[in-house]
């Protein structure tokens, strides 16, 4: 009773082509967006904002890039980690070669720079499919990583390996390195975020988004209709590794502060592969529940678990953590194999009828 | 309305046959040791409805292949629209007018029947991708445009009430409907149908019947018909090829065709006395 299209009518296909139809569902995005942009940002403690809404909003740009890739388009990809890698190297060496530039052309340089890298490594999909393409894209994995860890030029000759992310403005505000406050760090990643977001909704539910699905259900159809399987899946890559590239530079300039290849290894690609399947393939809000419950779930176990007496093991405590974890992951899979966004679908489909059992 | 009543009223409405716009030459496809098709020509005329009819393995799937670039024939040529080629290519049969069903069915299962059916609009779709993801204009432009062409066709067939379900929901009368729609929205000049109503009841293909009469004459496309069903091969088909173990056996009206002693024996069966 509370959530039903009932008498809101659309009397243009422009109305009803529209990415919010229901009025509920606009008045709710409202709310995440003023939550979000006011209410974090006045209330929240650094801490918060730099260990939690950081990652979190990071992680899920990165996987709305898989998702992309995987979900849409079908392409099995465990290379997420060597684009983040990529984009966060590429970011560096731009803003230290034009320290002038604005950070905001610095982000969408380097993920253009990774979307070509996205798309030399995407050529293999071309053949191969399933399986055979995870391999060949974990291949780009270990290579890029060896490659800027190898070669010195990357990391602009430094010593040690691990170099500090240098400040940069946008639109003259500080928004990266030690000198931008967390809270300016936090908006500047959640606008970006919000805007490549829209950007990814619009991509799938227009025509391109349309030859990825395609692609991904019956690539013979596909072909049948005049979609090039050749140009639907590199620009799979190409938009993927792009979101990749942007979310690897926030990760170093805007979250932790250093450029390095070990914080881009194979475990992250692995964690943005289960947040688009935990949070649900081919949709957009999954990215967002996917990436929640893998960054907040183990902060908030942990704090569960110390909270009940456990202070003396704290050893024990992160074992347990791990645990239930998993024992989580498993459980969630049986449930709902489609993801937690299919969870919210069936919500909505029961909220839709509430009180009334039919 | 029975499929004969349709049948006199669409004669009385008889469209034009127009000039040979596509013509199969000498054709030979093998498949290793295996010959799909050996020597196999004939010709299609604009307008007309032509049906493929054949026991199993005679061959009816992989002439449609070869018409529109799925197999490449080891041998002879394909005229189509004057346009003589040595092999076709999918992409090229798409953009020049040729539109397809399968047999088993081949809908993308995850998108919505309204995605399915825009999917034929593709080719006709020009905006860059950066316009799609700021959805202005060409994009927006463009994905109106193509709603309204695809919400005739939705119109056309009766699918409105499905418009939003994902297509792997649906029986399989809707499913071959959905991607009939599908194939029309590419604006075909050649319609391949392949087994259109295998598998449905009498009404759905007293319906499917209907609708493909109604493209045939509405938009003046030709259509190229493997079927089964011999009443209804009978009734709609204006020339029937007859293929038996990859060769040609016979070609003609439909009355030709079932008196043809060699079909009777091959398809139809011998009447023992």
């Amino acid at each position: 009773m509370i959530y039903r299209e009932t008498g809101q009518f659309k009397t243009s296909y422009a109305a009803d082509q529209a990415v919010l139809r229901l009025r509920e569902d606009r008045i709710g995005l409202a709310v995440i967006l003023l939550l979000a942009y006011v209410a974090i940002p006045l209330l929240a403690s650094e801490y918060w904002l730099s260990t939690i809404m950081l990652p979190f909003l990071i992680y899920a740009l990165a996987a709305l890039g898989l998702n992309i890739l995987t979900g849409y388009a079908g392409q099995l990809s465990l290379g997420t980690g060597g684009f983040m890698a990529t984009g966060a190297f590429a970011a560096y060496k731009l803003a230290t070669a034009f320290p002038g530039l604005d950070f905001v052309v610095v982000l969408i340089l380097s993920g253009a720079i990774t979307a070509a890298v996205g798309v030399l490594f995407g050529l293999p999909s071309l053949r191969i499919k399933g399986f055979y393409l995870a391999v060949a894209t974990l291949a780009a994995q270990f290579f890029l990583l060896w490659l800027y860890n190898k070669i010195p030029w990357f990391t602009n000759y430094s010593a040690s390996g691990v170099i500090s992310a240098p400040t940069r403005t946008a639109l003259g505000i500080p928004v990266t390195g030690f000198e931008a406050s967390v809270t300016a760090k936090y908006l500047f990643v959640l606008i970006v975020v919000t805007l490549l977001s829209l950007a990814a909704k619009n991509m799938t539910r227009l025509e391109v988004g349309r030859s990825w699905m395609a692609i991904r259900d019956m690539d013979i159809a596909a072909e049948i209709i005049g979609i090039r399987p050749l140009t639907a899946k590199l620009t799979a890559f190409a938009v993927s590794s792009f979101y990749c590239g942007i979310a690897g530079a926030l990760w170093a300039f805007s979250h932790t502060g250093a450029v390095e290849a070990l914080a881009f290894d194979i475990g992250v690609s692995f964690r943005v592969l289960f947040m688009i399947i935990i949070g649900g393939l081919g949709t957009i809000l999954g990215n967002y529940l996917g990436a929640a419950f893998i960054v907040l779930l183990p902060i908030f176990l942990n704090n569960a678990l110390l909270g009940l007496g456990m202070q003396e093991a704290v050893a024990m405590a992160s074992h347990l953590e791990a645990m239930i974890m998993g024992a989580l992951i498993v459980f969630f899979l049986i449930v709902e194999p489609h993801g937690l966004a299919r969870l919210w679908q069936i919500g909505k489909e029961k909220l839709r009828k509430w009180p009334f059992p039919y | 309305m029975s499929t004969v009543e349709q049948r006199s009223a669409a004669v009385a409405r008889r469209r034009e046959i127009g000039e040979v716009v596509l013509a199969v030459e000498n054709v030979e496809l093998r498949f290793g040791g295996v010959t799909a098709l050996a020597d196999v020509s004939f010709d299609v005329r604009r307008g007309e409805i032509r049906a493929i009819i054949g026991p199993n393995g005679a061959g009816k799937s992989s002439m449609l292949n070869v018409i529109n670039g799925f197999y490449q024939p080891q041998q002879g040529t394909i005229v189509w629209k004057g346009r003589r080629l040595r092999r076709m290519r999918p992409h090229f049969a798409a953009k020049s007018g040729i539109a397809r069903t399968f047999q088993n069915i081949a809908l993308f299962r995850g998108m919505t029947t309204l995605d399915n059916i825009m999917t034929g609009r593709i080719l006709k779709m020009r905006a860059s991708l950066l316009e799609q993801a700021v959805y202005f204009g060409r994009a927006r432009r463009e994905e109106l445009e193509h709603r309204a062409f695809v919400e005739k066709i939705i119109d056309f067939l009766e699918i409105q009430h499905i418009r939003t379900t994902p297509v792997g929901k649906l029986p399989y009368g809707l499913q071959k409907r959905v991607e009939l729609a599908r194939a029309l929205a590419m604006e075909p000049e050649l319609l391949l149908l392949d087994e259109p109503m295998a598998g449905m009841n009498l009404e759905e293909k007293e319906d499917m019947v209907r609708f493909i009469l109604d493209v045939n004459e509405e938009f003046g496309t030709t259509v190229i018909l493997i079927e089964h069903d011999m009443g209804v091969v009978m009734d709609i088909s204006d020339r029937v090829v007859v293929l038996d173990h990859g060769r040609l056996l016979a070609d003609g009206t439909p009355d030709e065709v079932s008196r043809d002693p060699r079909v009777i024996e091959a398809y139809l069966g011998v009447v023992h006395d």
